[in-house]
């Protein structure tokens, strides 16, 4: 006449005993699986990712803030030390931006007498979302980055990301409060872009590394050293002519783009919003 | 009493892991540090080392696994990287419990430079397996200097937690 409780005590001792054992490869088995599933459904996985971020942008974006400060101030106390030298350069600058500025004003003005002699209506200008950068991609071989604007503000995968000197990268996934940039270093960073001078088409691929590279389909077309470098528009993924950065030749490894924005110091950056492509308008 | 006994219990018991998955969240803030592009230190595997030595019942295998798939969504790794070599490196911690344990902290320290370069390696080649491509290693050579160089302040950190959630017994 033993006890019910007994019994059930003596089933449930091996159960556990077994779950123990199999608890270290059956979580191996369910890493695999994930990886697998994250190769299969990139959309699920950008989805989960998101909603996960979602739930700490907030405390990223409230901690961020200090950070920059702190940083600003540490920048701030380096460029004391050569305030002459800096000085100097800024006056060269200044003067060259005040000719730069008569030649803008002067190119507006033509600008606008040839708009209303072709009676020319430009499109509605594109919007822009103005975000902060909360969070770097911590991720060792990934260059993305989150910034505190998402679906809720606007965002949308596939938008453009720009900051003031120039391209940034592109939206990849939306969250509600956040979203993750891929930057023009990613592995996966692929824009199809043109060299100013020449206008020779190419693709700036990113591998992970500060300058991504340049390949060419025609080895032939001009671009040198020093070289300004555009988005084309090529594909409808960018916007036309946003500058990306300069190219640089390096020894052995073909040609190299330094990007203008300093990828990894970016604070403030806009997400342009992608316009409609419609109908064109009627003549 | 006995209720509030157990709830003072189980928040002992889960302040590890959810000092973990904070401390996660923490690394991937901005450090606009001048002069190169600053790779954040594997602060989850120098929980999982820690804990796996001095208090495995706190931090479990399940619980390394969970650890690393937050740190895969929120860094951006493909998902289960992390996941797969915090278990790995959990297991072997774990089995050379016995040797660690007592030691100084100088051995402890090179035993996890150990494990960061093993955990580094590995995250290499299955990160160039994930995306079938050629990937160069220095951004692994950087954070294994990252991690390792965060460790002692890291490790400071949870001896502090460790002493505090022993509590009554």
């Amino acid at each position: 006449m033993r006890p019910l409780a007994g019994s059930a005590t003596r089933l449930v001792a091996p159960v556990r005993g077994l779950a123990q054992r199999f608890a270290f490869p059956f979580l191996i088995l369910a890493a695999f699986g994930l990886m697998l599933f994250g190769k299969a459904e990139t959309v699920m996985v950008e989805r989960l990712r998101a909603d996960a971020v979602d739930i700490v942008s907030p405390i990223l974006a409230g901690l961020s803030r200090p950070l920059a400060t702190v940083a600003d101030m540490a920048e701030a106390g380096g460029r004391l030390v050569d305030l002459h030298a800096e000085n100097r350069r800024l006056r060269a600058q200044n003067r060259r931006l005040l000719r730069w500025q008569q030649a803008a004003r002067s190119l507006a003005a033509e600008n606008e007498s040839l708009r209303r002699l072709l009676d020319y209506a430009p499109g509605p200008e594109a919007r822009s979302v103005a975000a902060r950068v909360i969070a770097k991609s911590g991720g060792v071989f990934a260059r993305t980055v989150l910034v505190d604007a998402g679906e809720r503000h606007g965002v949308a995968k596939g938008q453009t990301v720009v900051a003031d000197r120039g391209l940034v990268g592109r939206i990849v996934s939306a969250g509600s409060l956040s979203a993750r940039a891929l930057l023009v270093t990613d592995l996966n960073s692929r824009i199809p872009v043109l060299v100013e001078r020449s206008r020779a088409r190419a693709i700036l691929a990113g591998d992970n590394r500060p300058r991504p590279r340049l390949e060419f389909a025609d080895p032939a077309g001009g671009v040198a050293a020093g070289d300004r470098i555009l988005t084309s528009g090529h594909g409808d993924l960018f916007p036309v002519g946003v500058p990306i950065g300069v190219v640089v030749a390096e020894d052995g490894a073909g040609l190299r783009v330094r990007p203008f924005v300093r990828l990894h110091r970016i604070e403030h950056v806009r997400i342009l919003e992608r316009r409609a492509p419609g109908p064109p308008p009627a003549p | 009493m006995n209720a509030l006994h157990r709830l003072d219990r189980t928040a002992r018991n889960l302040a590890p892991f959810a000092l973990v998955l904070g401390l996660v969240v923490i690394a991937t803030l901005p450090l606009r540090l001048p002069g190169y592009d600053a790779t954040a230190p594997n602060v989850a595997l120098i929980a999982v080392f820690y804990w796996a030595i001095h208090r495995p019942d706190l931090l479990p295998a399940p619980a390394a696994f969970l650890i690393g798939v937050w740190q895969d969504l929120l860094v951006g790794a493909p998902l289960g990287i992390n996941a797969l070599l915090l278990l790995v490196a959990h297991r072997v911690v774990s089995a050379q419990r016995r040797i660690l344990i007592g030691k100084s902290f100088a051995v402890m320290w090179w035993a996890f430079a150990v494990t960061a370069f093993a955990a580094a390696l590995g995250l290499w080649l299955l990160t160039m397996a994930f995306h079938a491509a050629a990937l160069g290693p220095e951004p692994a050579l950087i954070q294994i200097l990252s991690t390792i160089a965060a460790y002692p302040f890291l490790t400071w950190l949870f001896a502090w937690v460790q002493h505090a959630v022993r509590g009554p017994a």
